[in-house]
């Protein structure tokens, strides 16, 4: 089934890269949106309905953690899973990431494999 | 994984297994040991400031040349087709070294928070740190090219 995807990183190289990854992991993207921060996913989110969010956490003007905390209110993505894509990769990082609300966690640098490991079981709903 | 306090000389390794490790996973590049000190000019510089625990600044400097072929590794595009991603890519793979440098030092990665990246393009410039040592510093190639990472230490 393809996907529609939201990418949210300041880098749009990064974006780019995760875009690729996707694709090269065999996951079907129907649509892809980009952000370069969490204050402008959120509004791309009012526009667009999306089935995967990925996203960095360092980020200027909103950063990933604060953008999924946010996210809940959003009506059409409230349910749409969070993987976090993102250079810190300490536990606490990631306990407080999926205590916020992230359903997968890839550290980078990271190869379309570990993409593939870590979003396939967020799409099936079993992370 | 090693201990954030006691002699900085140690980090030299993880530096070039962080940057080698960068390379290999996003670029699928391997970088090499320089057989000679031939001085090239680098005229692009990236740099991450660390804060915490640590504090100082990881710096990427190579020639434009190579920044480019990083920026056509990263995106897949032709060498001569990429133009305003350089930068950003370049200040990417610092980024990502830098984080996966302080991920191998135990209490750094909790403890130091990384800047977003600047880079710097040109070489007729002159960087002043406050950094209270000399600096770690790694010479590696990059698809032939030089790639010099260092980081000034501050605390």
């Amino acid at each position: 089934m393809a996907i529609r995807a939201l990418i949210i990183d300041d880098s749009s190289v990064m974006r780019k890269i995760v875009e690729r990854s996707l694709r090269q992991a065999g996951i079907d993207l129907s649509e892809v949106f980009q952000a370069g921060n969490g204050a402008e996913a959120l509004g791309v989110l009012k526009e667009s309905v999306v089935d995967l969010i990925l996203c960095d956490i360092n980020m200027p003007v909103m950063d990933g953690l604060e953008f999924i905390k946010q996210l809940p209110g959003v009506e059409n993505a409230k349910n749409v899973p969070v993987v976090m894509i993102t250079t810190e990769g300490s536990e606490a990082h990631v306990v407080q990431a999926l205590s916020c609300g992230a359903r997968g966690y890839i550290r980078k640098p990271f190869t379309p494999e570990q993409v593939k490991e870590h979003v396939i079981p967020v799409l099936a709903g079993k992370s | 994984m090693m201990a954030a306090s006691g002699n900085h000389e140690n980090w030299i390794p993880l530096i070039d297994t962080a940057a080698r490790e960068v390379f290999e996973l996003m670029l699928s590049s391997q970088l090499t040991l320089p057989t000679d000190s031939q001085e090239k000019p680098l005229d692009v510089t990236a740099m991450v400031g660390l804060a915490g625990q640590l504090c100082g600044v990881l710096s990427v400097r190579c020639t434009g040349k190579a920044a480019a072929m990083m920026a056509s590794k990263m995106l897949g595009m032709d060498l001569d087709k990429v133009g305003p991603e350089i930068s950003d890519a370049l200040g990417e793979v610092c980024n990502m070294i830098a984080g996966n440098f302080k991920n191998k030092v135990s209490g750094l990665s909790e403890g130091c928070m990384l800047s977003p990246p600047t880079v710097v393009t040109g070489s007729d410039y002159s960087l002043h740190s406050m950094s209270d040592s000399p600096g770690l510093e790694v010479r590696l190639l990059f698809e032939g090219m030089p790639l010099n990472i260092s980081l000034q230490i501050h605390s």
